[in-house]
């Protein structure tokens, strides 16, 4: 069965390049612009998996993580914060929020399916 | 991979527009802290994207930009003038870094290295000196890459007690003694794993990748069912890992790199020496992870097995330690079989997996696709013929008697207003906002202030307002040179400024809005004004005035656009301004524009150009003239009159002026001028179309007839027949005929255009206006 990864990032470039990555590995990919828009979509979108940048315009990640664990349904959804930022701690922060893990950008794409693949059964 | 590559670079201009916003906000001091941020989060952008792309300088540049804005942001630098004047300035490196990459020069050496390190080292120094990386590039690149490196290594390095007598990497796969590395590992959860959307099931399914595993849990914590508080994780795990050749620890390491925080773990190393316990007993349990299998330590290889909790070949216990984990898995919402099913909510890892649905579609709000320019051309022109074959069908329906109620003419009639309709939203898909325009002239007039040792700042206003791509584009090279004149030529040096009561820092401002059917873009300096005397010194030296001749203000401040007015060389030392103003204006010209100039010493110039919505469509008069059929632009056209109902007088050589209210204006016969006829026409039976240039230039172009006024789609005739005299470009008509476009100020300054020797002093001013 096909899982479906929920990407989440402002920037254009970091997502086509998540949506391809993901395709080629197999995961149904759909995407979000911010963390607004990421909040907006994820009930709709139900996705197994969950990626997003931290600096985003209208919502950070920190903010979208905290209103995704508010949720009841998505409390244990794996949500994978990409970053280029590997300070340790911003990922404190992601991790006090709620934040299952980390990928450092520029991302191996190796890397980033075996992360996803560690968290999606 | 190049459409990713090109897109990186489409983002990166946006990006840019953004980041100039942010800092022409700073520059006049209406920033706020989500200016920074949104600054920030540009240059984050660019360096997230340059980094995809392996694009090092870029990404190493654009993290010390980065760092400084952070700083800033975190309130440690304060964003002052010399602080704004800096970001501008690596704003601008990292942009020409951008462009550079664009063309496939990330690699090699940049063009400026010592503005490179000079801007990189002053961003350093911004940041607190040093920072994490030296004023080289190399340097700074290295450091970078050791930064996104280092994460691998933040993995508990911190406690010695992991590597305590674990005889470290060493044996990972090295000696030969010990190939096959063998470890035992302690793990529990902590309740935040779960609640962090981590599952231990998948920790070990990962673990079992690396080699053969064994799982033992100690469930002598669990309480008894009705005591059990099911988010509490009570069970400790121990496991056994035989690896696979070459796997080190640091990849079991790996494993757990998100959860070292919310469990405890600890890696050992056994000797090889000591025997795994427990190994066979726990084969199948291990059997029960997901995607395990038992490699050659165990002797044997079970399918990969699916976590089926309702496998009644799992025995009792056995099974209760397996719902326990994967129940605990989804603390709070469901517990494995244990609990009450949950109906609703997503169940994650391994128990079930919520079904996978199509793609949700995006939603609506503000997309945008992104489409080959040539596409869209392509449906501007066969909307343009779409155009055409409908007045084409209109112009042959009218010769057929059908009543003006039919059908037909209804249907007519809606064919018409829809394919207008379709037309007007086609051009609309190539209209942009002048915003990126202009700020690219905020960085013209940095570079011009910097090099003329002046101070000046750049005031936008309608950078909202929509031009034709073409358009755009086509201005950068006018607005440049007009931006340069009005830093070197017309802003005052600081002294004098202060002198005359003015602000040290010049202020130039640049407006886009749209006037009935056209863009007008004005640039103004509130400098010194042009010095007419000068000016007209200067254009009877160089013989392109009488002596003697009146101008009016306008007359003499247009003066500086005529050719061979001045050469670069001259005007520095002229307070007014001049170089390539007749580069200026021909290019103006060539986008069916108008470009106008005033001026007031000592408060002053205004440039004004105004400029056709579109360059694919027109308004034109459609006339005829020596049996042909002509279209005369209808942005020159200013009145017409029937030569018979008009007050002509008859000068020299068959040649007549035109008596209007205010003065004479000559009459030019445009089918001789163009050349179709060597006489003019019998002018009484004619109209007369007073047309007027920029500079109030008045002319009447005597006609046979004028037909119509309407919409005419424009086909160029460079490609085929290259720059024809007079001639702007060509149309079809509604019958399907071919009409020429003429170029009213190239017509007119075509020799023997005008004749009357009456008026050749006149027109030899005239005409060298208009050039």
């Amino acid at each position: 069965m096909r899982r479906k990864v929920f990407a989440v990032d402002d920037s254009r470039t970091m997502r086509a390049m998540l949506e391809a990555t993901l395709h080629a590995a197999g995961f149904d990919v759909a995407l979000a612009e911010d963390g607004q828009d990421g909040l907006d979509r994820i009930d709709r979108v139900a996705p197994d998996l969950v990626i997003t940048d931290l600096n985003m315009p209208r919502l950070d990640g920190f903010g979208f993580i905290e209103g995704v664990r508010a949720r009841e349904r998505h409390r244990g959804l794996p949500i994978l914060v990409l970053t280029t930022e590997s300070g340790a701690a911003l990922k404190m922060r992601a991790r006090e929020v709620g934040a299952t893990g980390w990928i450092v950008k520029p991302f191996d794409d190796a890397k980033l399916v075996a992360a996803i693949n560690r968290l999606v059964a | 991979m190049d459409d990713l590559r090109n897109g990186f670079f489409q983002e990166c201009d946006e990006l840019f527009e953004g980041l100039v916003e942010g800092l022409n906000a700073l520059d006049e001091g209406r920033g706020s802290r989500e200016t920074i941020n949104a600054m920030f989060r540009a240059v984050h952008s660019i360096k997230g994207g340059a980094g995809a792309f392996k694009l090092d300088q870029l990404v190493s540049f654009a993290h010390a930009f980065e760092t400084a804005l952070d700083d800033i942001r975190l309130g440690k630098v304060a964003a002052d003038a010399p602080v704004v004047a800096l970001l501008f300035t690596a704003s601008d490196h990292l942009s020409d870094l951008v462009e550079a990459a664009r063309r496939g020069r990330d690699r090699g050496r940049e063009a400026d290295p010592d503005r490179a390190s000079a801007v990189l080292r002053a961003l350093k120094a911004l940041s607190g000196g040093e920072g994490d990386a030296s004023g080289d590039p190399t340097t700074a690149q290295s450091a970078v890459v050791a930064e996104f490196e280092a994460i691998k290594l933040d993995l508990g390095l911190d406690d010695p007690a992991v590597f305590a007598g674990a005889g470290h990497p060493a044996g990972a796969g090295g000696d030969g003694a010990d190939r096959t590395g063998r470890f035992r590992i302690q793990f529990r959860a902590y309740r935040d794993l779960f609640e962090t959307g981590n599952d231990p099931a998948l920790l070990f399914r990962a673990l079992g990748e690396l080699g053969a595993l064994s799982v033992r849990v100690d469930d002598s914590a669990v309480a008894p069912l009705g005591q059990f508080d099911w988010c509490e994780p009570v069970l400790n795990w121990t496991l056994d890992l035989v690896a696979k050749p070459g796997v080190a620890e640091d990849r079991l390491r790996e494993v757990f790199e998100f959860v070292e925080e919310v469990c405890s773990f600890e890696i050992k190393r056994i000797p090889a020496a000591q025997s795994l316990s427990g190994q066979a007993e726990t084969a199948d349990l291990c059997a029960m992870l997901p995607g395990h299998s038992v490699g050659d330590a165990g002797g044997r290889t079970p399918p990969v097995a699916e976590p089926d909790l309702g496998d009644g070949a799992v025995s009792g216990n056995e099974r209760a330690v397996c719902e326990t984990t994967c129940g605990a898995t989804t603390c709070g919402e469901t517990v494995g079989q244990a609990s009450a099913p949950a109906d609703e909510g997503q169940i994650i890892g391994a128990v079930s997996a919520p079904p996978v649905s199509e793609c949700a579609p995006l939603d609506g709000k503000g997309h945008t696709i992104r489409v080959d320019l040539q596409r869209v051309d392509r449906l501007i022109n066969l909307v343009g013929e779409l155009v055409i074959s409908e007045s084409m069908l209109s112009q042959s329906m009218g010769a057929l008697p059908v009543s003006s109620t039919a059908e037909i003419d209804i249907a007519m009639g809606q064919l018409k207003q829809l394919s207008g309709m379709l037309q007007e939203s086609v051009m609309a898909i190539r209209a942009q906002p002048v915003r990126g325009l202009f700020q690219r002239m905020s960085r013209i007039l940095r570079e011009s202030a910097r090099q003329a040792g002046k101070s000046a700042r750049l005031v936008t206003q309608g950078e909202a307002t929509e031009v034709d791509k073409t358009v755009t584009e086509r201005l950068v090279e006018p607005l440049t040179h007009m931006i340069r004149n009005a830093v070197d030529h017309g802003l005052e040096d600081a002294d004098t400024r202060r002198a005359r009561g003015k602000t040290e820092r010049g202020t130039i401002t640049l407006t886009a809005a749209h006037r009935s059917g056209r863009v007008v873009i004005t640039l103004s300096d509130d400098g010194g004004g042009i010095d007419r005397d000068k000016v007209r010194a200067m254009a009877v030296e160089k013989g392109l005035i009488a002596p003697l001749e009146t101008l009016s203000r306008s007359e003499s401040d247009n003066l500086l656009f005529l050719s061979g007015f001045s050469t670069a060389g001259e005007v520095s030392n002229l307070s007014g301004r001049g170089v390539g103003m007749d580069v200026v204006r021909a290019e103006i010209q060539s986008l069916g524009g108008r470009v106008t100039l005033a001026s007031v010493a000592g408060e002053g110039t205004t440039v004004t150009i105004s400029l056709p919505l579109t360059l694919a469509v027109m308004e034109g008069m459609i006339v005829q003239t020596a049996g042909e059929t002509i279209v005369v632009p209808a942005t020159v056209l200013r009145e017409t009159v029937l030569a018979s109902e008009a007050v002509v007088h008859e000068v020299m050589n068959g040649d007549s002026v035109l008596q209007m209210r205010d003065g004479l204006v000559p009459i030019v016969d445009l089918g001789r001028a163009l050349g179709y006829s060597a006489e003019t026409g019998p002018l009484a039976a004619q109209s007369l179309l007073l047309i007027e240039d920029d500079a109030g230039n008045r002319t009447a172009l005597a006609v046979d007839r004028m037909i119509d006024q309407r919409e005419v789609v424009i086909k160029g005739l460079e490609q085929n027949f290259g720059q024809v005299p007079g001639i702007a470009a060509a149309t079809i008509l509604g019958d399907g005929r071919i009409a020429l476009i003429v170029d009213i100020e190239q017509l007119l300054a075509l020799p023997g255009s005008i004749a009357p020797p009456e008026v050749l002093q006149n027109a030899e001013a005239r005409g060298a206006r208009h050039v």
